[in-house]
């Protein structure tokens, strides 16, 4: 099946987001892919707030499961979080659990005003009652096939992997 | 080959008992997980979740409040229950062998024992009895073992090592003091070797040196001055006082003359050579209190990086 340009959805993404900014706004992107477009989104909507990064491995409800994953990364809001507008940023919406992880990190920085959510892609497959604010796409993959982002210097594109 | 009992059946940390052995992707691996951890300390709410629900007990059959204040911190930053014995003082005392401790304890669903114990072995023992009873769910960490072995600190000085100089391939390091009843020097030489370090020093009275140290790889200076030249990491180890037997030394004072570490011994290092000191230090014993303070000294960094890197062990522990 043929995947729709990443960088083409990186602009129609940034003219959703636009009209709702604020100079409270900060962008938190999700490790990996996410973080990625946190940085090109920062840069295209031209925000006072630097961008911030989380990696959710800590907050994992598969940490039982799977244990814990390697090549954790420190998580990062260079900004007080405490009555900010965050707007969460990640490359691809499936089951929802990352996003629960991540609401459950960014609640240990503080109370922010509100909490939105962007993707990419909105591939389907909820398991738990998550829904985008902004999404530039929606894909209707088998639960088998999974999608991800790839970063090729400076360019974004969208690849499939797993069976 | 007999597997590493430290490593399950897929090479994962299953206990801690010593960095001797310990694979160096293993040791990277827990540096490298130590680090988001440290971020976590610096929050509004230094909790995460991931020991939630599970138990751990510190046994500590030799007292040690620091260290034990340091894993029940670790412990519960990361959401564990923790409960502290100090058997020193209960029941051992009563007439319990130390296994018949550990099956009381694990019947009450522990999940994780730090142990401390003034005989080497000790924890390895309470380890090997845990698998040989099919309760292997349950994690050992050694929390300093007679003469034998104290990972965590050996780990945590690792990460600060790392921290202040990146790469142990170009470093010379020097471990100073009572290299024969540390256990702390012991953790610290193993660890080195396996990450490294291609000059590694041991500076030491004759009558504190053990006898296998030149087995161990270091290279043996029984002078101040000369083993510290040119040095990028000082090492400085505690005068075990509560461990001499008979007279190793002549007094506290004569041994500061000539092993305690002073300005005018540290000039010789590296300009920016850092000092490390696993604590509670004894000033004006094997450190001055003008170095001890001074800007070189890392000791306290070394405190707040070992509840990252005992979290990261028991995260580790807790998740394989």
């Amino acid at each position: 099946m043929s995947l729709p340009d990443a960088e083409h959805l990186l602009v129609v993404l940034a003219d959703q987001i636009r009209p709702r900014v604020g100079a409270d706004t900060a962008l938190v992107g999700l490790h990996t892919g996410g973080v990625w477009l946190a940085q090109r989104l920062h840069a295209l909507l031209g925000l006072m707030q630097p961008a911030g990064s989380l990696d959710v491995s800590f907050y994992r409800d598969d940490y039982a499961k799977r244990g814990l994953a390697r090549d954790t990364r420190s998580s990062s809001l260079p900004f007080e979080v405490e009555g900010r507008h965050l707007i969460l940023v990640d490359d691809v919406l499936h089951t929802g659990r990352t996003v629960r992880a991540a609401l459950n990190e960014l609640f240990d920085y503080g109370r922010p005003l509100r909490v939105e959510l962007a993707v990419l892609v909105d591939r389907g497959g909820r398991e738990l009652p998550v829904a985008p604010t902004y999404c530039a796409a929606t894909l209707d993959l088998p639960p088998g096939q999974r999608v991800k982002l790839a970063q090729d210097g400076d360019t974004l594109s969208l690849r499939l992997t797993g069976s | 080959m007999a597997r590493n009992p430290q490593l399950n059946r897929h090479g994962e940390l299953q206990h801690l008992l010593t960095t001797e052995g310990l694979p160096r992707d293993v040791i990277t691996r827990i540096l490298d997980t130590a680090e988001p951890f440290t971020v976590v300390a610096e929050r509004e709410v230094k909790k995460l979740p991931l020991l939630r629900g599970k138990s751990v007990f510190n046994l500590f059959f030799e007292n040690s409040t620091r260290t034990r204040t340091t894993f029940e911190i670790a412990a519960k930053r990361l959401s564990a229950d923790v409960i502290n014995l100090n058997i020193a003082t209960s029941s051992t005392n009563k007439g319990e062998t130390l296994l018949d401790t550990v099956d009381n304890l694990a019947a009450m669903q522990a999940d994780m024992f730090v142990v401390r114990h003034a005989s080497s072995g000790a924890p390895y023992l309470i380890a090997q009895h845990l698998e040989a009873t099919g309760r292997d769910h349950i994690h050992v960490i050694n929390a300093g073992d007679g003469r034998h072995a104290h990972p965590t600190q050996g780990l945590l000085d690792m990460y600060t090592i790392r921290h202040y100089k990146r790469d142990f391939t170009q470093l010379s390091v020097a471990v100073v003091g009572d290299i024969l009843h540390s256990r702390v020097a012991r953790s610290q030489i193993h660890a080195l070797t396996t990450l490294g370090v291609p000059d590694l020093r041991a500076i030491a009275p004759k009558t504190l040196l053990p006898a296998d140290i030149d087995r161990l790889g270091c290279r043996v200076f029984h002078d101040m001055a000369e083993g510290l030249r040119g040095v990028d990491v000082v090492m400085m180890l505690r005068l075990q006082n509560e461990r001499m037997q008979g007279s190793l030394l002549p007094s506290p004072q004569e041994y500061f003359k000539f092993f305690g570490l002073t300005q005018e011994k540290l000039a010789l290092a590296k300009p920016d050579a850092i000092v490390l000191h696993p604590g509670p230090m004894n000033r004006g014993v094997e450190i001055d209190s003008a170095v001890a303070d001074g800007r070189q000294a890392v000791i306290l960094p070394q405190v707040t990086f070992g509840i990252a890197v005992r979290m990261a062990v028991m995260a580790m522990l807790a998740g394989n």
